[in-house]
């Protein structure tokens, strides 16, 4: 359909090219306007398409050469090690090792970082994915559009409030609900076994690891959510109504007909709100309490690799040698990459569904 | 009923019992989102209304209180530079993949990476990009902490998401529209331009009201490259640049109880901002699927799109990715 625009734009420059006067110019020019607007729209698109590829290797390319020093120093430490200080602050004197300046006694381990990170993304998964499957499920199965239509903009609401407003809800509002109502139901009534110990006393303040996952569930859910709902309508309706006509009843055919038709979709969803919960700062910082440890019950304080870059990059800057600022260059370089590959499996499996349903829903 | 207690086996009895429950747990599931959503929002409006004072739009920020009038300001300014810089590339970027990465040579063979390259960018945590911007930009370039940096990484987080609503309303115009374009002589870029564009219009201003409710309220990213003041600068760089998230980040905990309030009031504006971008994207997207083109369009795809080259294009563009699609029913 976009084919060359020589042939189309060159039919009003037949009768004219015949006749004896020439044109005048303000009309050649609009001629000439006209027949290369398309290779004007080629130009300008074709530049603006490289950009995106050129701030993601500006951005990398950035990273890795600011992370570079603490790469050579940090070490295979760094993913493991459970010491983060950068040495005696900045009255400590610089040393050289390798090549690269560093105060002296400076050791960064990120594993409580990592483990934060970790583990937040994990309860926030674990609650999101079965409230986002079922709130897709009610909204598309036998609910009238008058209902359905205003639920489906609630969850859109939700997507679209900012992160520094929930974080401000959580730290002020549910936070201290759930330390006051939910908590202590949970901590008083788990028994002192191994597993379960990490569920017991004391239940904090509302401050911390579990309210952070709860709250980073509820801004993943409308990411998986919105993404199922639509797997969902892409199932053609004739296999699900022809297990109803079978006598089927309606939790067997969402579980016998729907579900395993966008399976690979869902999990391609849910990798993606992963992404997202790895890499959310701003409400992490104000609910988990950005606080370097690993915690020892489940409501304690905590940070993740995220809101590390954000409330210590500001001090960092007092390191005269610059190696706590190339410090977290490598945390926010992990993050990235860790991000891209979830990012990128995720893009494959829905992509892959996406072809594979969408002509067969089409129908 | 009757009939089916004839066959009133207990497995039956167990199977309908299932399919209760099955229900019963979807409705539990959505109201455990809808609370919290409802919480958020009554809980922002509530705490900010009990001490509301509208001066508070239009006074400047002082050190023991005032207003907000700056930062509403900038937050504008900076949504406003967004909309320039990101919408026009944003857009231009969708237009190439939908429309000519299929025909050039070079483009066509390129059009896998770009495309990936963007979705990865839009996956990228917006803290590392800020990181990004404060080291390159703030630093590097010697910038400082300012509107210019800002506008740029903030840029950098939203194209790839308009490209991507460009492109997949792009794809959802109807070949039809193309080929009569065509048939009746205009240029390609003029036809591209007059009804390609034109009719998938509605998707791309969603696109774009939806990447500005993205824009204001980012938080992280801004800290190190807007930096923050009470009052709007008069350059592009070299000063700090006001804006609201800034002020909830920072005020909730302040010893001061005006800086409480300035806390909720800043959470207030920024909520009704979201909330006015998200239904005006949806009154765009409700008014076009009433009386435009793209509601006939889907019958005109059935009608000319039977074994067209194209119609593959247009039938395998994922319906849900573009918010109107997902929103409404095939029929009305």
């Amino acid at each position: 359909m976009t084919t060359v625009g020589g042939v189309a734009g060159s039919i009003p420059a037949t009768p004219r090219s015949a006749g004896l006067s020439k044109p005048p110019w303000h009309r050649r020019a609009a001629d000439s306007i006209r027949r290369n607007e398309e290779s004007g729209w080629r130009t300008v698109a074709w530049v603006a398409v490289l950009l995106p590829l050129a701030a993601l290797v500006f951005a990398l390319t950035v990273l890795v050469l600011k992370a570079w020093p603490a790469v050579k120093i940090n070490g295979w430490y760094f993913l493991y090690g459970r010491t983060w200080t950068d040495g005696a602050g900045a009255y400590a004197a610089p040393v050289t090792t390798n090549g690269v300046q560093h105060l002296q006694g400076a050791k960064f381990g990120a594993w409580a970082i990592i483990w934060g990170t970790i583990a937040s993304s994990v309860i926030a998964i674990v609650i999101a994915v079965p409230l986002s499957l079922g709130t897709a499920f009610a909204l598309t199965e036998r609910m009238p559009t008058w209902i359905s239509r205003p639920l489906g903009f609630t969850v859109e609401i939700l997507a679209g409030i900012p992160s520094v407003v929930i974080g401000l809800w959580g730290i002020l509002t549910f936070g201290p609900w759930l330390a006051g109502n939910v908590y202590p139901i949970i901590a008083n009534n788990m028994p002192d076994v191994p597993i379960l110990r990490y569920f017991g006393n004391p239940h904090g303040s509302g401050e911390g690891l579990l309210t952070a996952g709860i709250v980073l569930a509820l801004m993943i859910v409308p990411i998986i959510a919105s993404t199922t709902r639509d797997l969902f309508s892409q199932v053609p309706p004739l296999p699900k109504e022809g297990a109803s006509a079978l006598g089927m009843t309606d939790w067997e055919v969402a579980n016998r007909v729907t579900l395993p038709w966008v399976r690979s979709g869902i999990i391609g969803a849910t990798v993606l709100g992963l992404g997202r919960a790895l890499g959310e700062t701003i409400a992490v910082v104000m609910i988990g309490g950005a606080i370097l440890q690993i915690p020892h019950t489940i409501y304690q304080p905590m940070t993740t690799v995220a809101a590390t870059i954000l409330t210590q990059l500001d001090g960092a800057q007092a390191d005269g040698t610059g190696f706590y600022v190339a410090t977290l260059a490598e945390l926010a370089l992990v993050l990235a990459v860790i991000s891209v590959g979830v990012n990128l499996v995720a893009r494959l499996i829905v992509n892959r569904t996406g072809r594979v349903t969408a002509p067969v829903g089409g129908a | 009923m009757s009939s089916t207690s004839l066959s009133a086996a207990p497995a039956t009895r167990r199977r309908r019992m299932a399919t209760q429950l099955w229900r019963g747990l979807t409705y539990l599931a959505l109201f455990l989102i809808m609370a919290p959503a409802a919480w958020i929002l009554l809980g922002v409006v509530s705490r900010a209304w009990a001490h509301w004072r509208w001066s508070v739009l239009w006074t400047p920020l002082t050190p023991t209180g005032g207003g907000l009038r700056d930062q509403i300001l900038g937050t504008l300014i900076l949504m406003f530079a967004v909309l320039v810089v990101a919408g026009t590339i944003g857009v231009m970027a969708g237009i190439h993949l939908s429309e000519f990465a299929r025909t050039g040579k070079l483009s066509g063979r390129l059009s896998g990476p770009l495309r990936t390259s963007s979705d990865i960018l839009s996956g990228f945590p917006s803290i590392v990009l800020g990181y990004v911007g404060f080291t390159a930009l703030v630093v590097g370039l010697g910038w400082k902490l300012s509107l210019l940096p800002a506008v740029i990484i903030l840029s950098i987080m939203v194209i790839p998401y308009i490209a991507k609503t460009t492109e997949n309303s792009l794809r959802q115009v109807p070949t039809g529209y193309r080929e009569g374009a065509e048939a009746l002589g205009m240029s390609a870029g003029y036809g591209l331009r007059k009804v390609v564009l034109k009719s998938a219009l509605p998707g791309i201003v969603t696109g774009l009201l939806l990447a500005l409710a993205i824009a204001c309220g980012e938080t992280a990213p801004l800290l190190y490259t807007a930096g923050f003041s009470n009052t709007l600068p008069h350059s592009l760089t070299g000063s700090q640049f006001p804006y609201l998230t800034y002020i909830v980040f920072t005020f909730y905990n302040d010893p001061s109880v005006q800086k409480h309030y300035l806390a909720y009031d800043a959470a207030l504006i920024l909520v009704v901002i979201v909330l006015l971008l998200l239904v005006a994207s949806r009154i765009v997207v409700n008014r076009t699927q009433r009386h435009s083109e793209s509601a006939r369009g889907t019958a005109r795809r059935r009608l000319f799109g039977g074994g067209g080259n194209g119609s593959g294009q247009d039938a395998a563009a994922e319906p849900g990715l573009v918010p109107s699609a997902a929103a409404l029913p095939g029929k009305s």
